[in-house]
């Protein structure tokens, strides 16, 4: 689908922060709240905009640090639905978080969270190894996040050095 | 400064005043809490691959020298750059100079060109050094003032007026600091007739080319007839947000980087090995940076612009850079009274705009490079000031009709 200036714009904006006020979007797009609301209105509805979700750092929650493994899932695709039948089956699973087809040496890339390393395990030994057409899969535990979705995790050194006023 | 040094000291430099923005600086430095609208320099820290490029060349040791006008792999990139950016062609052998900041590059037009005497036309509201830089190279800074009225754009009437016998070159800087004026190609065609009629020499200062927000950038130097006539003068500061580096360069024609090299000889050598390898670097892979840094500011001169006219400080939309120039004419103060009392107020920091001459009296530079969250911010505490002014003229209306 081919957007506007503004539809583009506005969608940079959200991406990057999805919590500033509609007026403020119309102020720095030049358009008016109403037509920033229906543009907005315009992209959720064509699933462009598919969420807003927060980025949180559960680690620094005491009780709320969540294991996170990533697993490499070789597939036999199947006759006319190819890979997409396995990956539903997969995906509806709600400790996955995240799921791609990829080109090389295996064909999902899984993320999936759990509380405990035997959580993970015992959801790739008995949910995911056991579906059909599932060849392989190779875990990755993950043992810390620096970056995520663009966004450093943790101290950022970029603080602002500058002098409060300067010609 | 002990009393009886005085008279070891230069007349010139006596008599140069300290800039405007310094008293202020003191002033804003010394209060906590201050959200400043206020800063002449990008809020993005330079893009990671030109620190590392930097990084790198410390680790190989590149630490000697380098030849004055710069490394000429550097001076390679330089050329290339204006000829795809503006369309302007300049030998990278011969015709670059890679300078401390754009700000020595003015200092060394400025040396290069000025006999004693000589009048260098000043476009007002400008930035701060270059008046003292034509005094300090013996020349004579001639202030032509530009309007709001027509949003602070500088006329061939407005130069034709200040020409005399001794004018030898003008000063233009588009986009402009502290309005933020961008003059197209038009503009620029006309002011160039003018220009040529009375042979004048242009010191073009496009340093902030990279920032124009609803036109592609005209550089003076690709305007027909005037590339003989003009140094073109850049850098890698504002656009590449490397304002620390003091990464500038020039080009002209030989017969002026010819002489001003020798200066160079004599002064600086060159600029910083270390750091002519990130300035290759930003020219080579970072234009991407470069736009969305553009995208970032062009956001938040819209929201600005608009946020100020809401509230009653008038002001127009400037083509780049990254500041708005609203009057606050309408207070009744002077612009170093509104810029005082704001801070005192409501913390928030503005320069105030007879820091750039006297045709900035009755307006403040408000800097756009900044989050937008502290924007807002600012925007809800100059809104809060506004209303308070007027609280204040009610109440004295008000008591004036009771007595």
């Amino acid at each position: 689908m081919r957007l506007s200036g503004v539809e583009l714009e506005v969608l940079s904006i959200l991406e990057e922060n999805h919590r500033i006020p509609v007026e403020d979007i119309a102020l720095m797009v030049n358009s008016s709240a109403e037509d920033v609301t229906a543009v907005i209105k315009k992209l959720e509805d064509e699933k462009i905009i598919v969420s807003y979700p927060a980025l949180i750092d559960w680690s620094k929650v005491a009780g709320k640090e969540n294991i996170v493994a990533m697993i490499e899932v070789k597939v036999t695709p199947k006759r006319g639905v190819g890979f997409d039948e396995v990956a539903e089956r997969i995906y509806r699973f709600p400790e996955v978080t995240s799921l791609y087809l990829m080109s090389g040496a295996f064909d999902l890339s899984i993320t999936i969270e759990g509380k405990t390393m035997s959580e993970i395990a015992s959801f790739v030994s008995e949910k995911l190894s056991t579906i059909d057409n599932v060849i392989s899969t190779t875990t990755h535990f993950m043992l810390k996040k620096y970056k995520h979705d663009g966004v450093i995790f943790g101290e950022s050194n970029d603080k602002d050095h500058r002098m409060v006023v300067s010609p | 400064m002990m009393k009886e040094h005085q008279h070891y000291l230069s007349e010139m430099v006596k008599e140069l005043k300290p800039s405007g923005i310094r008293k202020f600086f003191d002033l804003a430095a010394s209060i906590k809490g201050v959200v400043s609208l206020g800063v002449g320099e990008p809020d993005f820290i330079t893009p990671w691959s030109i620190r590392e490029a930097a990084i790198l060349s410390l680790e190989e040791g590149y630490t000697s020298y380098t030849a004055n006008p710069g490394l000429l792999e550097l001076r390679q990139e330089i050329s290339s750059y204006l000829y795809r950016r503006f369309g302007v062609q300049y030998n990278p052998i011969d015709q670059v100079i890679v300078t401390v900041g754009a700000s020595q590059a003015i200092d060394l037009t400025f040396r290069a060109i000025l006999n004693p005497g000589d009048e260098v036309l000043i476009i007002e509201p400008a930035f701060v050094s270059y008046a003292p830089l034509v005094t300090l190279a013996g020349g004579k800074p001639i202030p032509v003032s530009t309007h709001h009225s027509n949003g602070f754009k500088l006329t061939p009437e407005q130069i034709e007026n200040a020409i005399t016998s001794r004018t030898k070159a003008i000063l233009l800087c588009s986009p402009n600091n502290p309005t933020g004026t961008y003059l197209n190609k038009e503009e620029l065609t006309n002011l160039a007739a003018v220009i040529e009629k009375h042979d004048l020499l242009v010191v073009s200062d496009e340093i902030y080319a990279e920032l124009t927000y609803d036109e592609e950038y005209t550089s003076f130097a690709s305007i027909e007839g005037m590339y003989e006539r003009t140094i073109l003068i850049n850098g890698f500061s504002k656009g590449f947000a490397m304002t620390g580096w003091r990464l500038g360069f020039l080009a002209a024609p030989a017969s002026f980087t010819e002489q001003m090299v020798k200066i160079l000889q004599y002064t600086t050598m060159c600029a910083p090995h270390m750091l002519q390898h990130g300035a290759i670097e930003a020219l080579r892979n970072t234009y991407h940076e470069v736009e969305s840094m553009r995208r970032s500011y062009r956001r938040r001169r819209n929201y600005i612009v608009q946020s100020l006219n809401k509230i009653g400080l008038d002001c127009h939309t400037p083509g780049g850079a990254f500041y708005v120039f609203p009057s606050i004419k309408s207070t009744g103060m002077t612009s170093e009274q509104f810029a005082e009392e704001l801070l005192l107020a409501e913390k928030v920091a503005v320069v105030p705009g007879s820091a750039f001459g006297e045709s900035g009296e009755g307006y403040v530079r408000c800097s756009y490079a900044t989050s937008l969250e502290q924007l807002q911010e600012a925007v809800k505490r100059m809104e809060r000031f506004m209303s308070s002014l007027k609280l204040k003229e009610t109440q004295a209306q008000e008591q004036y009709s009771n007595n």
